[in-house]
């Protein structure tokens, strides 16, 4: 609702052909009935802004950018100011607002460290020398596999090579002792009866006999914690969500893993797609709330086509949809993209990025459980925490907490990548010290200097954490993290002063910008780092204060994580002396 | 057309004072009931708090991290303290980082926060990235000078939901390379603008100016301290909007709206705004 | 729920519109009455596209439909009307098929906005000049109270009538009694006991026959027995409907004195011109709003040259004519008509002065003044006052039938940069201005005419000449253009006359025309009228 007004630039036939597919002329925010009666209005708008984005990202596909004459189409089919949609279009790195001058695929190659130690440059420099249109991203979530690239197609579909490279096994497959990536790597992720043969669907089931209340009760005895990075009991969401009242309430798997460091979630949602599925149906009929929505990085491209076809699948087997599973209740999911946007895994940032908004996160309180998606209530989870709920289900919470410690029982998933014998995502109990971890993942390739922890909102740990058990309780204690399980190892050949200043980039370009400490924070951050790097010489006492001054308004005043961790990083490489002392 | 307030009370605590304010008081309401003073610069009286300058931050007993005092309510017990060397370092550190991208020269309030936190933007790396934007003068009206844009939201706020709902402008980008902008930066006249200049009105660094007064600063004839403002009634349609006529030397050299009124409530028409000077 | 009905308060009342769009964001439902797709349409759920000045059928048949749908609010009708069965007789042969022929509109819409409105939990009609400037003005504004008095949606909180006044002080013209046939509060000149009081405060012995309003004066000046006109702050040689004969009459005067701030038309033709202070900004005052809030006006800079305050003028011409006007003190002005109008006895001039003055009716000091006027319909006893009137009322098209000669309808309208005849929104700069012709694309097609090119318009009055610009905002058979740029087209040379003799007011909103191309986009950019 607004005055809306659009230049002279209309969309083209492929503009308009590209809008349609995702929003029909009839259900257009303002609908010419008969010459003299004209359907529009608040409520039209309101319910067709959501799909802004996902417009955006066909008309991005299908014509290489979005232009002026795109971007009116698609602001009055939807009934979104220009200027609006032209500020969330330039939200997102995926999504070009200016003519590339071409129609060729473009190729992003990650430039963060677990690539950067694998030799992006030169892969990067061989694409360009090919002609390529080469664009550097932040980190593609296959740290596993790097260096790593992620082809962004034009009217052909998106590409990872990497996903048909036979050398990148997952390393556990079939071991016994595995609980989340139990059927990874094992079960048909096509096959919604091959994932009944492995125990699919038996939770549904289960959880269904049991009544929402035993359902919740079973979670927060189990003692789950969230393994999105902030380790919030699971069972108290979820007990908030269920109190609130009424129909409109929503369940949110995060998938949009941009945590460099980070790829469980797409190894997950690729190889076992349906227990992200099963997990939040249990989820929705927990909670209440019959709407489900996957939030997937725009990157992943494979675990995106596996979840739809998944959810398709499901619904058609009356797993959802009106009468799940006979349970009588309502629960259906629907998938939105990302389109490069770190900040859009922040939860509140998440629900503006589905709502059509620009991905700025919201202060809190009020909280998601009261005030989430479409400011209804939501529980929000990553998939991981989500799957772990299989289990506690079936097996119960005694069964579950058999494994890790008494403050952080279960498993957890880790995505080892850098210096590391075999990169690759590793679940083991919680407990297992570093060391043990990285003897599992093998044989170190040199000597270890430093490892990341919980990526890149995380810190560096040196060698003497090796005997730190892989708990929150004792991570915390060391003033650590697991944050979203990332371990990746440096050795004693890595330059980490470039690793750390990529970091500061990285946290320079993903803020979202709204508030003051981190938009010019980072900003400033980086710029410090950068004249480090340059001068060669120790960091200056009066640097060293400046970087802490900063660090603490970023910590104390900004609105969401991102702030609070942007420095976390950089400071825990100068108290190991990583970076900071004259080479 | 005074909206009905729930006198049902909620205390807090404002640095070891006891306040009583309305329910669904914010903080800092609490802090103006205490006659603390604080500052603020995204917040505006007649605007929905988007909390994005954090400069009005507080500590709150219990609370992790600072809150921000303007879309913060207060809730029954609260203790919050206003001058502690945590909420004096960030606010401090705001206004120094604004300071070292932003030409804060017209924005006095903040300036004289920016002195008394002892705020000093020179001790940043030479050369970092500023604003760095040319000044847009793209009709009489009003002129948007970016350089000067604190990125507070007001104007977006004030040009859509809070008041206008035409949405011309919106923040554009990301991080530090955030914008307000029309889409594709079209200019003014080919944009949605109806030249309310309700942002201009909201604006607190002067990035958006009326036209008349961006003419006599260049002339370097912008006299404040020789100004009269005088409220009267608009001119044209039956509505019954307030002015404040800012005049210079006899001659009307800005117009704008009290805040504090039912009815406009700091917002104008084009014809309000602007259709005096045939006076 | 909102019915805006022949208004584009989203341009002529920005501010207003501000706090519909509060309540559409509270979840209000509006529907848009308006022959026109206007800027407020665009905020609508609905707009409906009735032909021009078939208003009356389009409401008898919401009417119709309520009581047949059985959702007239019974007890409201029996306690605080009267007429409901003569109403519901004369609305019968409006059926939602009958008004869709007459309106152009389908009928399931007619079904639908009665509903809407009848149902609603709150509902208000708003309406400005589209109601009003017709040649049956009146029954027309009668006809949208009818269906308040059916459903009861008026005198409450958040439910109403809201008709919106086009200027700053038209409403305070009128509580000031510079209306032909009352005094201050609207009292009759024609009542006796009214008449005693003012002729004690005032001291001489007062006429009692009502004076005529402007409409009346011009036939006056036709007839020979008006021959000195005496114009404060109007202009008549350009707002008139059918202005060229207006200027004529107005050539023909023996005298014309005209007292205003600017050079108008009307002032170049006068034979004395009085210069004025600008009300608003340059002297003391009060003037009042739409909503009956009274505030205050005052000087912000002096005035230049030899402009004098209305005031002072006034009292010279008094004096001169050997009389005594009183005290040239707005203050004493004011407080004399406090002592003379109940509904401002309680308004001193201290409390006008804080910020948001104060609405009328409000009789002692104490009194917070009113949000809105007929709660009394909800009193037990009325308030003592008769139940209100429901009015049966015959729907009539535009006096103006379209024909073969002048095949479109032709309405006339306000657009947000500009005012009225545009003297005083003319002086500045706005980037949105545009002067011209709106036509539908069909029609611009069949008359090969394209955006940008010069045309000339014909109504059996006389023809104008500009600029065409094709939209999509009107229906096929319209066209539009504003009355703010008549030193570059003079618009009201085409409006119709025809007026309303129950308030005076001309059919400004429906001519016939017939358009013609006279110049194509590029010659015209060179030739034609554009405003910058
Ligand atoms: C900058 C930022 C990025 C985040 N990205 C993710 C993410 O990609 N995936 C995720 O699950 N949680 C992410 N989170 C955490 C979410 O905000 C939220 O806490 C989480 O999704 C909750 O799910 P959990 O309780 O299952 O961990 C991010 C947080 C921040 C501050
Ligand atoms: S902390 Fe950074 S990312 Fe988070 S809201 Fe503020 S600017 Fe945006
Ligand atoms: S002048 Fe009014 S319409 Fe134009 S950008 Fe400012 S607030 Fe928006
Ligand atoms: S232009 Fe002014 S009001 Fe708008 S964001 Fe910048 S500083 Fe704030
Ligand atoms: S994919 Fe390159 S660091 Fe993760
Ligand atoms: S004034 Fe509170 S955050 Fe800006």
């Amino acid at each position: 609702m607004a005055d809306l007004h659009f230049g002279e630039d209309q969309p083209t036939e492929a503009e308009r052909a590209a809008i349609d597919a995702i929003v029909s002329q009839a259900e257009a925010a303002t609908v010419v009935e008969t010459e003299r009666v004209v359907r529009g209005g608040r409520s039209r708008r309101r319910g067709l802004r959501h799909q802004l984005l996902p417009v955006l990202h066909s008309l991005q596909h299908e014509i290489g950018w979005i232009s002026p004459g795109g971007l009116n189409g698609a602001a009055e089919r939807l009934g979104v100011p220009p200027a609006e949609a032209y500020g969330v279009a330039t939200f997102y790195e995926l999504l070009r607002t200016t003519d590339p001058g071409h129609r060729d695929d473009v190729v992003h190659v990650c430039v963060d460290p677990a690539c950067a130690m694998a030799g992006n440059d030169d892969l990067q420099a061989s694409l360009e020398a090919d002609g390529a249109r080469v664009h550097a991203s932040p980190c593609l979530g296959q740290c596993e596999r790097a260096p790593a690239l992620f082809i962004q197609g034009v009217g052909r579909p998106d590409q990872v090579p990497a996903d048909d490279d036979e050398k990148f096994r997952l390393p556990q497959a079939g071991d016994p002792g595995l609980r989340v990536l139990r059927r990874v790597g094992v079960v048909d992720p096509t096959s919604l009866d091959s994932y009944r043969d492995h125990g699919g669907y038996e939770a549904l089931a289960a959880a269904i006999e049991m009544g929402p209340d035993a359902v919740i009760t079973a979670i927060s005895d189990s003692g789950l914690s969230g393994r999105g990075g902030a380790a919030f009991p699971t069972g108290i969401k979820w007990r908030a969500v269920a109190d609130e009242p009424g129909p409109d309430k929503h369940v949110v798997a995060n998938c949009d893993e941009s945590e460099p460091g980070t790829f469980k979630d797409r190894i997950v949602c690729e190889h076992d797609p349906f227990a992200v599925i099963e997990s939040m149906t249990i989820a929705g009929l927990a909670t209440g709330a019959p709407h489900g929505w996957i939030y997937i990085r725009g990157e992943y491209p494979r675990a995106t086509a596996r979840l739809e076809d998944a959810i398709a699948q499901a619904r058609a087997a009356g797993l959802l949809g009106d009468d799940v599973a006979g349970s009588g209740q309502r629960f259906d999911i629907e998938v939105r993209r990302g389109a490069g946007a770190y900040i859009c895994g922040e939860e509140t940032a998440l629900f503006n990025s589905i709502e059509g908004f620009r991905g700025e996160p919201r202060n809190k309180p009020p909280f998601p459980t009261t005030h989430g998606l479409f400011s209804q209530p939501t529980a929000i989870n990553n998939p991981e925490t989500l799957i772990n709920v299989l289990d506690i289900v079936i097996d119960g919470p005694d069964a579950y907490r058999s494994v890790g410690t008494e403050r952080s029982p279960g498993t957890r998933l880790f995505c080892l990548s850098g210096r590391v014998g075999v990169p690759g995502l590793y679940e083991v109990p919680f407990g297992t010290t570093l060391g043990e971890l990285l003897d599992v993942a093998g044989e170190p390739t040199g000597d270890l200097s430093a490892v990341l922890l919980g990526g890149a909102a995380g810190v560096f740990v040196g060698p003497d954490a090796l005997d730190m058990p892989l708990t929150l309780e004792d991570t915390r204690e060391a003033g650590a993290t697991l944050g979203s399980g990332v371990v990746m190892v440096f050795d004693d050949t890595v330059d980490m002063e470039a690793i750390v200043v990529r970091i500061a980039e990285f946290f320079r370009d993903e803020s979202c910008g709204q508030c003051v400490p981190c938009r010019v924070g980072t900003q400033r951050q980086h710029e410090v780092l950068v004249e480090l790097q340059s001068s060669r010489q120790p960091l200056a006492p009066q640097r060293a204060e400046l970087i802490d001054d900063m660090a603490l308004a970023m910590v104390d005043a900004s609105i969401c994580g991102l702030g609070h961790t942007a420095a976390s990083a950089v400071r825990s490489a100068l108290a190991l002396g990583l970076i900071g002392n004259s080479q | 057309m005074s909206s009905v307030i729930t006198e049902t009370a909620v205390t807090i605590q404002v640095d070891g004072q006891e306040v009583a304010v309305p329910e669904g008081a914010t903080i800092l309401d609490a802090c103006d009931a205490a006659g603390v003073e604080t500052p603020t610069i995204c917040y505006g009286p007649t605007l929905t708090p988007v909390n994005v300058c954090r400069v009005c931050v507080v500590e709150l007993d219990g609370s992790r991290a600072l809150v921000p005092s303007c879309s913060r309510p207060a809730e029954e017990g609260m203790v919050v303290h206003t001058d502690s060397e945590r909420v004096r370092h960030s606010r401090k550190m705001v206004l120094e980082f604004l300071a070292t991208g932003v030409d804060v020269s017209q924005a006095d309030e903040l300036g004289q926060w920016a002195e008394h936190y002892g705020a000093d933007p020179d001790r940043y790396v030479p050369g970092g990235e500023t604003m760095d934007e040319p000044v847009r003068v793209q009709d009489n009206l009003y002129i948007r000078d970016y350089d000067k844009c604190v990125l507070c939201y007001r104007c977006v706020e004030a040009c859509g939901d809070d008041a206008q709902h035409t949405y011309a402008i919106s923040v554009a980008g990301r991080g530090f390379g955030a914008r307000i902008s029309t889409e594709f930066d079209v200019t003014l006249p080919d944009s949605a603008c109806v030249y309310c200049g309700n942002c201009v009105a909201v604006c607190p660094t002067n990035a958006l100016q009326f036209k008349t007064e961006f003419d006599l600063r260049q002339a370097d004839d912008w006299r404040p301290e020789d100004q009269t403002v005088t409220q009267t009634v608009c001119s044209y349609c039956g509505v019954g909007c307030n002015l404040e006529l800012h005049v210079q030397d006899n001659q009307i050299v800005k117009c704008t709206s009290p805040d504090d009124h039912d009815v406009t409530k700091g917002n104008l028409c084009i014809k309000g705004r602007f259709g005096w000077n045939y006076v | 729920m909102i019915f805006l009905w022949g208004s584009n308060a989203r341009e002529a009342h920005p501010i207003f519109f501000h706090h519909v769009l509060k309540g559409i964001d509270n979840g209000a439902r509006m529907y848009c009455v308006d022959p026109r797709y206007t800027s407020s349409a665009q905020f609508s759920d609905v707009w409906v596209g009735i032909d021009v000045g078939t208003d009356i059928a389009l409401a008898n048949g919401i009417g119709r439909e309520i009581i047949h749908a059985g959702l007239a609010n019974q007890d409201f009708i029996a306690h605080s009307t009267q007429g409901f069965e003569a109403y519901a007789a004369s609305v019968e042969p409006f059926t939602s098929e009958a008004v869709a022929a007459i309106c152009g509109i389908p009928a399931e819409v007619v079904v639908e906005m009665a509903h809407a409105y009848a149902t609603a939990d709150k509902a208000q009609i708003l309406w400005t000049l589209g109601i009003t400037e017709h040649h049956n003005a009146v029954d027309n504004v009668l006809s949208l109270c009818n269906l308040a008095l059916l459903t009861g949606h008026v005198g409450r909180w958040g439910s109403g009538l809201v008709p919106l006044r086009g200027q700053n002080n038209v409403q305070g013209g009128g509580d000031m009694g510079a209306i032909p046939n009352k005094f201050p509060g609207f009292a009759g000149v024609d009542d006796p006991d009214h008449r005693a009081r003012f002729e004690t405060a005032y001291g001489r012995e007062l006429n009692p026959v009502p004076g005529l309003h402007l409409t009346l004066m011009f036939e006056a000046m036709e007839r020979g027995d008006l021959r000195a006109l005496y114009v404060i702050g109007e202009n008549p040689a350009d707002s008139e409907a059918d202005v060229l004969h207006a200027r004529a009459q107005l050539e023909s005067l023996d005298i014309l004195v005209v007292q205003d701030i600017l050079m108008t038309r009307t002032a170049e033709m006068a034979d004395v011109v009085l210069p004025a202070s600008v009300a608003w900004a340059e002297s003391d005052g009060t003037v009042t709003s739409s909503e009956r809030r009274v505030q205050r006006v005052r000087p912000a800079v002096s005035p230049p040259g030899q402009a004098r305050h209305d005031i002072d003028i006034l009292c010279d011409m008094a004096e001169a004519m050997g009389d005594e006007l009183g005290p040239r003190d707005p203050e004493a002005a004011w407080d004399e008509l406090r002592s003379l109008s109940a509904m401002h006895g309680g308004m001193a001039w201290e409390r006008l002065e804080a910020a948001g003055g104060l609405q009328w009716p409000c009789p002692d000091e104490d009194h917070p003044g009113s949000a809105f006027l007929h709660g009394w319909l909800w009193a037990d006893d009325l308030e003592g006052r008769e139940p209100a009137p429901f009015s049966a009322l015959e729907h009539e098209g535009p006096t103006e039938e379209l024909s073969e000669e002048f095949p479109l309808r032709l309405t006339t309208g306000r657009a947000l940069d500009s005012y009225n005849t545009g003297v005083q929104s003319g002086k500045y700069d706005s980037p949105l201005r545009f002067a011209g012709l709106d036509l539908n694309a069909h029609d611009a097609a069949d008359l090969g005419i394209a955006d940008g090119d010069q045309v000339r318009v014909c109504s059996p009055r006389g023809s104008v000449e500009m600029n065409a610009r094709v939209v999509s905002s009107l229906p096929r058979g319209l066209a539009f253009t504003t009355l703010h740029h008549p030193e570059l087209i003079d618009v009201n040379v085409l409006t119709n006359p025809d007026w309303d003799p129950k308030s005076g007011t001309a059919e400004f909103k429906a001519a016939a025309v017939r358009v013609e191309r006279i110049a194509t986009h590029q010659t015209a950019a060179t030739a034609g009228a554009s405003v910058g």
